[in-house]
């Protein structure tokens, strides 16, 4: 064995960069003193936005980023999630902790039902399906008497704060570590799967699907997993939602702009990068709860109008995102020459 | 032991035949090379054996095991693996993962499939450009990651679509030492070449097309005397 393999055969996997390791345990740890410091409540609810935002583009950067696969329709999973809570909750009394897995496995289950016929469709045509699908949940849930149609759920709130109601009135710290925990969770579920030989064969997936193919990688099989995960994802966050703010409807939780806002923190943060969606969230949700303050109600369409610009830009001038700042060896990337 | 044996393999196009009762046989551990002028139906037959285009008719047995109208997916997973005439390397990542993506395939373990890889790379001689991103290799050095690739699922039988085609001069002789290397190793290869010297270099059996018919087949000499084949193409190849 020549001297070059062995060197190669010692190097570590993966570059573990103790500089990135210690910013991101402080940070961790920042982010779980920070409402001791007494943040007021504004500040607590943009956290919280910026958790669940980054969360929600996380899952859609599961079937986007790692394979490939543009998803217009990802608010449906959101509804899901959202619907499974509160309709099990107001119905039957059951703790949205109970059914919060329910509404995951519904979630998963659907992202079947759809990809199989969809995710045969190539490019364009399955992003532009997914958009239909989206819309037409929206529909369906608007003129569905049995969870409220189009006025929706209203949650009966409990008199005190309940851990197993998942409801907090005193304050929104409770529901700041609640999300905090999530978007954690799904941060380390998403960086292990990016690093996983699954991570891997999605990605050739993604790169070429021909290619793929080629190397035993059943490349319908693969879409369609990334899609049930990416979709898993996406249902606890509806349900949280849905205990935040109490009072869900059709259109709130199935909205369109759901769907496009996932894309546009992604897009931004850097697409197929495991913090992209962390970096995307934490400067687009700030600039939507600013705008909409200062803006209001007259200016319901200005955060919109942002967004776009801040697309345009980005795919023009950064087509990787934001992320493409920060030198590829310095996360995570191998590349010592 | 026969490796591969095709029998009348056809696919038409709407009314072009591109292959047109196609049949050979491939021996454990030898090469056949396949030769033809441009459009003779070379890159169809590899698709039609390897499952990305169906045939029409026909027979293709792989060890004595029907893989006739299997996806491509399953036929690599026999053990079938593929070059691209027209490369496709994973370009936004770097070699070694290319690679690994293949040596995944019979290693599950994350640092046993990148040892593996690694030492697929180190055999195609790109050991120091393990790290850099697939887009930043020369055409050569991207074939030589498209073999590794395919090498890193352990193929019993490896088709390699013009692996001297597109790349200069200079290069050609280390990547034919490679495909030599290769026979060694044990793996039955079928390769499309365009340059005669090579493939009767290299070559145990060779498979002459045109115009989706087979016109001849047999050892490299037989070939070279064939007067169909020098009419069709090595004719063509002298008077340039």
């Amino acid at each position: 064995m020549d001297n070059k393999l062995i060197i190669a055969k010692s190097e570590p996997l993966w570059n573990t960069n103790n500089r990135v390791v210690f910013l991101i345990s402080s940070l961790i740890i920042l982010l779980f003193a920070l409402p001791l410091f007494g943040l007021n409540s504004f500040y607590l609810h943009l956290f919280i936005m910026i958790f669940m935002h980054a969360v929600m583009a996380q899952s859609w950067n599961v079937i986007a980023g790692f394979s490939g696969q543009i998803s217009l329709g990802h608010g449906a999973f959101f509804g899901i999630g959202a619907y499974a809570t509160s309709f099990f909750y107001i119905e039957y009394g059951i703790s949205p902790w109970i059914s919060m897995p329910f509404g995951i496995l519904v979630s998963g289950f659907f992202a079947i039902l759809i990809g199989i016929p969809m995710l045969r469709l190539s490019g364009h045509y399955f992003a532009i399906a997914t958009l239909l699908i989206g819309i037409s949940f929206q529909v369906v849930f608007q003129r569905w008497d049995l969870v409220g149609a189009a006025s929706g759920l209203w949650v009966p709130m409990t008199s005190e704060d309940s851990w197993s109601a998942l409801q907090f009135h005193s304050s929104k710290v409770s529901y700041y570590y609640i999300f905090l925990v999530f978007f954690i969770i799904t941060f380390f579920i998403v960086w292990l799967l990016s690093r996983s030989k699954l991570g891997y064969r999605l990605r050739a997936v993604r790169d070429d699907p021909q290619a793929a193919l080629s190397l035993c990688i059943n490349v319908s099989n693969y879409k369609i997993i990334a899609y049930v995960i990416s979709a898993m994802i996406m249902a606890p966050m509806g349900s949280l939602f849905a205990q935040y703010i109490l009072i869900i409807d059709p259109d709130r939780v199935f909205n369109i702009e759901i769907s496009i806002i996932v894309l546009l923190i992604t897009v931004l943060g850097g697409i197929g990068n495991v913090w992209g969606p962390i970096i995307g969230a934490s400067i687009l949700i700030p600039i939507s709860e600013y705008s909409r303050i200062y803006l209001g109600g007259t200016g319901g369409a200005v955060d919109l109008i942002l967004y776009g610009l801040i697309l345009m830009i980005i795919c023009i001038f950064r087509p990787d995102g934001l992320i493409s700042f920060v030198p590829k060896d310095i996360l995570e990337r191998k590349k010592q020459r | 032991m026969k490796v591969l044996s095709v029998e009348n393999l056809s696919r038409s196009f709407g009314g072009i035949k591109a292959n047109d009762n196609i049949s050979f046989e491939v021996e454990e551990g030898t090469i056949l090379g396949v030769i033809g002028p441009n459009g003779a139906g070379k890159s169809t037959l590899f698709d039609l054996i390897t499952g990305y285009t169906k045939a029409d008719s026909g027979k293709v047995e792989f060890f004595n095991k029907n893989i006739f109208g299997l996806s491509p997916d399953k036929i690599s997973n026999l053990g079938v693996g593929r070059t691209f005439q027209k490369l496709k390397p994973f370009a936004d990542q770097t070699l070694l993962e290319n690679v690994m993506i293949g040596s995944f395939v019979n290693e599950k373990n994350i640092k046993k499939a990148r040892d593996r890889a690694l030492e697929i790379i180190d055999f195609v001689d790109l050991i120091e450009k393990r790290h850099h991103f697939a887009k930043e290799l020369s055409t050569g050095q991207r074939k030589r990651l498209e073999m590794a690739r395919a090498m890193a699922i352990e193929p019993k039988l490896l088709l390699m679509d013009e692996v001297t085609g597109g790349v200069d001069q200079k290069t050609i002789p280390g990547l034919v030492d490679l495909i030599k290397k290769l026979k060694k190793s044990g793996v039955t290869i079928i390769t499309i070449e365009h340059n005669i010297n090579i493939i009767m270099e290299i070559s145990d059996n060779v498979l002459a097309l045109d115009q989706g018919k087979s016109i001849a087949y047999g050892s490299p000499k037989e070939i070279q005397q064939n007067k169909q084949v020098i009419d069709s193409y090595l004719g063509t190849f002298d008077a340039a």
